[in-house]
């Protein structure tokens, strides 16, 4: 079962992502900010980490993600509400492989994941 | 629309486009010629279909036009340009080493999408400059030829398919649309052509890429499409079709490529005309 970290700090969204993932059988846990987020991927580094760039802060988490020299390395979807091309091309320097626009439902998600490589 | 007009519009999509018009489809009829009858002047579809059986050439093109499905989107099916890139494109390259030529035909090209998706993998190849590539695509729909040469797509379509390392290299954000660089766009010859036509103007070409659109067909109409594809595919070229389209009881000059690539196929040995020796 591949496991994915949902990083987003509206509950709901949480809620309703880790949903879609359990059906998408991904085993899903969840932060609401980015220090929690870093402890979960030091503990065990998941597959996959979906997180919200709309929220500035983030986009450090990835690059923290991204500098640690774990042996694994997860694939990192940004989740935007705005589709603005500096800020796509911002989420890939950091080191995001790809990105999804909000609000998302389980089709376009298993569609970036295939993409990816996920599924 | 009554039952009348239905039968007739069914009957004039399988003339002209080879086109099967399901009887359950009557509310997308309506709901797709309503804007060819207010363009026209008409109030009603009825009096569309009372002028359309006069059979101006016009009238009827573009109410095929509109009963067209022009659903697509970048690099449908992964797996299928996957193989382009891994396969298809390596193969015809080393085979076509002394001409350095190759002809690329998506023959049911929508708006523009996968002709593109092609275009980007031949850029990203770096083909050496003295290669001559023609790569073309045509549709039967002059409205979606006419988007693709735009190249203009809206952020829902470019958020399928396309990597996003993808769009940020060829794609320029314009407002809440992208369009496709010019470099890309200038790649691609569109054309409008109908399948059912003469193939005449096109010649040999070393790939056809012609997906889902076969669904949508009578079966005597694929079977003659299918023929006409055997006459102008090379006898090495490569025919991609959709990933649920078969060859089953439309034609036997095929055969599957790669049992893991679904859609991908080559030519039978047995429809592979022998060259003739010059005496």
């Amino acid at each position: 079962m591949k496991h994915c970290l949902v990083v987003d700090e509206s509950r709901v969204i949480r809620k309703v992502v880790c949903h879609l993932l359990e059906e998408m059988k991904f085993y899903a846990e969840e932060a609401a900010e980015s220090a929690s987020a870093l402890e979960t991927c030091r503990a065990q580094m998941p597959d996959v980490v979906l997180v919200n760039l709309g929220n500035a802060g983030n986009m450090e988490l990835v690059r923290a993600i991204r500098r640690n020299a774990s042996a694994k390395r997860p694939v990192i979807i940004g989740t935007m509400t705005e589709h603005d091309v500096g800020h796509i091309r911002e989420a890939l320097s950091a080191g995001a492989d790809d990105y999804v626009l909000k609000p998302f439902d389980g089709d376009s998600l298993k569609e970036k994941f295939a993409q990816t490589g996920l599924m | 629309m009554n039952a009348a007009d239905f039968a007739y519009l069914a009957d004039l999509l399988k003339r002209r486009a080879g086109f099967h018009l399901s009887p359950n489809k009557t509310h997308l009829a309506t709901s797709r010629l309503a804007p060819v009858a207010r363009r026209y002047g008409f109030r009603k579809t009825d009096e569309l279909f009372a002028e359309l059986r006069d059979a101006p050439e016009d009238l009827a093109r573009a109410v095929t036009d509109a009963m067209m499905i022009n659903e697509s989107s970048f690099f449908r099916d992964k797996s299928c340009f996957d193989h382009f890139r891994g396969v298809i494109l390596p193969s015809l390259l080393s085979a076509r080493a002394a001409s350095r030529r190759l002809r690329i035909w998506c023959a049911a090209a929508s708006t523009g999408q996968e002709a593109y998706s092609l275009a980007m993998i031949l850029d990203e190849a770096k083909i050496a400059k003295d290669w001559r590539i023609d790569l073309i695509a045509s549709d039967i729909s002059g409205f979606a030829i006419a988007r693709a040469v735009e190249g203009r797509y809206s952020q829902y379509e470019v958020q399928r398919g396309l990597p996003a390392q993808t769009l940020v290299r060829y794609f320029a954000q314009d407002g809440d649309q992208w369009r496709i660089s010019e470099r890309i766009r200038r790649m691609v010859n569109f054309r409008t052509f109908n399948l059912l036509d003469s193939y005449g103007w096109l010649g040999e070409v070393d790939v056809i890429y012609c997906r889902n659109a076969f669904l949508y067909f009578e079966p005597l109409a694929k079977r003659a499409c299918l023929k006409a594809f055997a006459s102008v595919l090379a006898p090495d070229g490569y025919l991609a079709l959709g990933a649920s389209e078969t060859m089953e009881g439309a034609s036997t000059a095929f055969v599957p490529d790669d049992a893991s690539v679904r859609g991908v196929y080559r030519k039978a040995r047995h429809a592979i005309r022998p060259i003739a020796l010059a005496s």
